[in-house]
């Protein structure tokens, strides 16, 4: 019988869970006191955050790295333009979509879950790709033309910016809460005992297929969601723009220079990515060349990400989610 | 003289230490038997000399040069050759591929494929197949034909008899007393079959728990003391038994 | 019709040959090195573009951009092998996944920058190459810029299928791809071999982006369908074959002139779809061998779950 009791917060834990609560508090109200820009800037970080948030979960507590997410960021698009079409309203469209890219995702995982890392990897790009040669044989598109979601429209700019806003930065922060009570309850001691050593987790009784299966799921679901919301904010939907891998390269970036694995790591650089957007976004490709070199600097030099510089400067990781399994079995820290 | 000479060799999996603090010396032409049971470190100890292993601290000199820090091809290169445990051959290549290989990647000397082929009489009508089909004898001929073939100054076989019948282990043995009359080749024999090491051997050392337990020249070793030292029992422990 | 489903199958099979040569690169990186490249892609559009460069900005003549771009593309594999992918290998099997992405991502946008967003092709200067072709009895034609790459793809498979067997080059990658360790022990420099490999598959995916850009338009962010064509040509053909991926590269092209010729819209799709179903197959087949082999999965099929 495993102990699942969590150790007690530490101090520093509970101070930073007070701030985020303030933070969202402060962020919940930037319409009083912030621009019609920098609305639309948070509306951008919290999509990042969320995608960055699935991707970690998928590639650092799964061990499922997939270069095809934005299968899913697609079809959540595209499953809302269908819904409006039906005549769902469309906000009650941008939450409903999402369920239904988890539903297919769920199907998927049945064979994407038994491939080897690598072919996993590239037949999740390619199922990505067979998703927009499939939606751009919708007449709703009109194939690489596209199709907006006029209905929008119907709303005052701003009502739409703030409803807009305020689903993504909810969306945000409960996804942040969901992972955290999620990875704090039985299914993150299982996905942490399949990261650290799958074969072993196994042989305790994990059932590993069905942890990779829940999280693929839930990710499919939350970069679904981070898609209705861009496609809310953005009005067009574009068949090579949703399935476009630049998402994620996106979700890739963030995870990996934030520290992949970590609780925080997607948070940090969801706002590492914003940072390097607004400072150097006016270059256009060659802000993209960079964002490219500095993943593989980070790759090479820096390969746990900001939060794992400072879980090692530390000596601690903020809000880690480890649970007192057994003191006796705790292995060390590798060197 | 010293061929090779061993100074506090360490070496860990992870956390463990497989081999602990080894100190000891070759002469040219010397045969060492490192003898011990499963997880002695013998395996480790090899790996460590050949280079396909990490040196965690100590000294490796050959020739009086220090080797420790070298990659393991060029410790071949220096003279250092390991037919490794599992033999690891090359299956989907033939034999001749698979000799072709140190000949043409270490260094040149004496031994020649056809020399080789002539102390290891039952490789000749193999030379063509492809080594995934072959028995564990022939296999394990081959695997020290191939580490022969680098003409080194130390050969270093791994496990020569586990796994072989009984034909097989006078076939490879015999060709080993053939290539050690050849020369002034120093060797370290990893041999579980205690009367065929004390045989072959020079010098003894048993292993356990990664520290010299024992050492001496066959004709002074009792079987008692070496069953004492394979088990790593001590003397005090053991007055009673 | 007849005709048209034999045209297609002729178009198809001399695609096939273009896809083996991309797909011969990856093949070697993930056979050798196992490595996953992401970035062979826009390494194959580096390699059209410095060839771009060369003709339209130098005035070079096409065969000498060729003839100097494949040893620079060498060069520049080995040296993202030495400096880059070496590194990335020891940290697992994500990190080769997260660098060669960022690579792609880096390269492409370079490309963006240095050459602009123009669409090129050096099928203006190819001559009548681009666009004559052989009418064979029965209206077939073949083109004879596809016979060519054709006939390039398995002339180089070949010379790599020499150099493999015949080569003290070709015995050390072989040896290295089987196990490395024994290789090493055998005096075989694994990371020089790494490197040789790498500077193969850059030259190979150059050797692919020049015949890119002779029979279409290149853009600077063509690189990862591209990519995708050479793993699913691998993937189809068998991964570490040499052979197969001319195979796989033929069935992927025939997949997509079949398709296409049924609706312009399937010819991708249908290359995806059968990327798929050949994994689908590898995975019944790995799990019937787990359970005892096809005939177990036959005789017993309806009981197991």
């Amino acid at each position: 019988m495993t102990d699942t009791r969590l150790r007690p917060l530490p101090r520093a834990d509970r101070l930073l869970i007070g701030a985020a609560a303030l933070l969202l508090a402060v962020l919940a109200l930037a319409p009083v006191y912030a621009s019609a820009l920098v609305i639309d800037k948070l509306t951008q970080l919290g999509i990042y955050v969320l995608m960055a948030v699935m991707w970690n979960l998928l590639a650092g507590y799964a061990g499922l790295v997939s270069v095809g997410q934005q299968a899913f960021v697609g079809l959540g698009g595209y499953a809302m333009v269908r819904l409006v079409e039906t005549g769902l309203g469309p906000f009650p469209a941008l939450l409903v979509a999402p369920l239904l890219v988890a539903a297919v995702a769920w199907l998927l995982s049945s064979f994407v879950l038994r491939l080897r890392i690598g072919e996993f990897a590239i037949a999740m790009w390619v199922l990505a790709e067979v998703f927009r040669a499939l939606v751009m044989t919708d007449p709703l598109v009109q194939g690489e033309t596209g199709t907006s979601l006029v209905v929008l429209n119907a709303y005052d700019p701003q009502t739409r910016r703030l409803a807009i806003y305020w689903i993504a930065l909810a969306s945000a922060a409960a996804v942040l809460v969901a992972a955290y009570r999620l990875l704090s309850g039985r299914l993150g001691a299982e996905s942490q005992a399949i990261r650290d050593d799958e074969e072993a987790a196994a042989s305790v009784g994990v059932s590993t297929f069905r942890v990779k299966r829940v999280i693929f799921a839930l990710a499919a679901g939350g970069c679904a969601l981070a898609g209705t919301l861009w496609l809310a904010s953005a009005i067009t939907f574009q068949p090579r723009t949703g399935f476009g891998i630049q998402w994620t390269v996106f979700m890739l970036f963030m995870v990996l220079t934030g520290g992949l694995g970590t609780f925080l790591g997607p948070v940090v650089g969801a706002v590492f990515l914003i940072a390097l957007q607004e400072i150097f976004g006016d270059f256009g490709a060659w802000y993209l060349f960079g964002i490219g070199a500095v993943a593989i600097g980070f790759a090479l030099f820096l390969p746990r990400g900001l939060v794992g510089a400072w879980i090692d400067h530390s000596g601690r990781e903020p809000l880690a989610r480890r649970r007192v399994l057994d003191d006796a079995c705790q292995t060390p820290p590798a060197p | 003289m010293t061929l090779l000479s061993l100074d506090s060799v360490t070496a860990r999996h992870g956390l463990m230490t497989a081999v602990h603090d080894i100190s000891l010396t070759l002469a040219p032409g010397e045969v060492l038997a490192l003898i011990g049971a499963n997880g002695a470190g013998k395996t480790t100890l090899l790996r460590t000399l050949a280079g396909a292993h990490p040196l965690a601290s100590g000294r490796i000199a050959l020739n009086g040069r220090d080797i420790g820090a070298l990659p393991a091809h060029a410790r071949l290169r220096a003279g250092i050759a390991l037919s490794p445990e599992g033999r690891r051959l090359f299956p989907e290549m033939t034999l001749r591929e698979n000799l072709r290989i140190p000949a043409e990647n270490g260094r040149k000397g004496a031994w020649t494929l056809p020399r080789v082929l002539d102390a290891f009489p039952q490789l000749a009508p193999l030379i063509d197949l492809p080594a995934g089909g072959f028995s564990g004898g022939q296999r394990q001929a081959a695997a020290i034909a191939r580490a022969l073939l680098a003409n080194p100054d130390v050969l270093l076989l791994d496990e020569v008899s586990l796994g072989l019948s009984p034909a097989a282990v006078e076939g490879v043995y015999a060709s080993l007393a053939g290539v050690r009359a050849e020369g002034r080749m120093a060797m370290i024999v990893v041999e579980q079959d205690l009367t065929r090491a004390l045989a072959f051997a020079d010098r003894v050392i048993c292993l356990a728990e990664g520290r010299v337990e024992l050492t001496g020249r066959p004709a002074e070793l009792t079987r008692e003391a070496i069953t004492r030292a394979y088990f790593g029992l001590h003397e005090t422990e053991t007055a009673d038994v | 019709m007849f005709e048209t489903l034999v045209q297609a199958i002729a178009q198809g099979v001399l695609l096939g040959g273009y896809y083996a040569i991309i797909a011969a690169g990856l093949s070697l990186m993930f056979g050798v090195v196992r490595f996953i490249n992401l970035a062979h892609g826009d390494m194959l559009v580096l390699g059209a573009m410095l060839a771009l460069f060369a003709v339209e900005g130098m005035g070079w003549p096409v065969w000498l951009a060729v003839l100097t771009v494949l040893p620079v593309m060498a060069a520049l594999g080995w040296l993202a092998q030495g400096l880059m992918f070496e590194r990335a290998l020891q940290g697992g099997a994500l990190l080769p996944i997260l660098v060669t992405l960022g690579l792609g991502a880096a390269l492409q946008n370079a490309m963006f920058g240095l050459f602009g967003s123009n669409t090129r092709s050096l099928g203006a200067h190819i001559g009548a190459l681009s666009w004559s072709g052989w009418t064979l009895p029965g209206g077939i034609t073949l083109g004879k810029l596809p016979v060519l790459v054709f006939v390039t793809a398995v002339g180089v498979l070949g010379l790599l299928h020499l150099m493999m067997t015949r080569t003290r080059l070709g015995r050390a990658i072989r040896a290295t791809a089987s196990d490395p360790e024994a290789a090493e022990l055998c005096g075989i420099d694994a990371r020089r071999v790494h490197r040789a490999a790498a500077a193969i598959a850059a030259a190979l995916a150059a050797l692919g982006g020049v015949f890119l850009a002779m029979r279409a338009q290149v853009t600077p962010y063509a690189g990862p369908a591209q990519l995708i064509f050479a793993f699913e040509a691998v993937v189809i053909g068998g991964v570490g074959s040499l052979w197969g991926t001319l195979i796989g590269g033929i069935v992927l092209g025939l997949a997509q002139t079949l398709g296409g010729a049924i609706a312009p819209q399937l010819s991708l799709l249908a290359g995806h779809l059968v990327l798929l179903a050949a994994l689908a197959w590898r995975i019944l087949r790995d799990e019937a061998a787990a359970r005892g082999g096809w005939r177990a999965l036959t005789l017993r099929g309806g009981e197991t779950r």
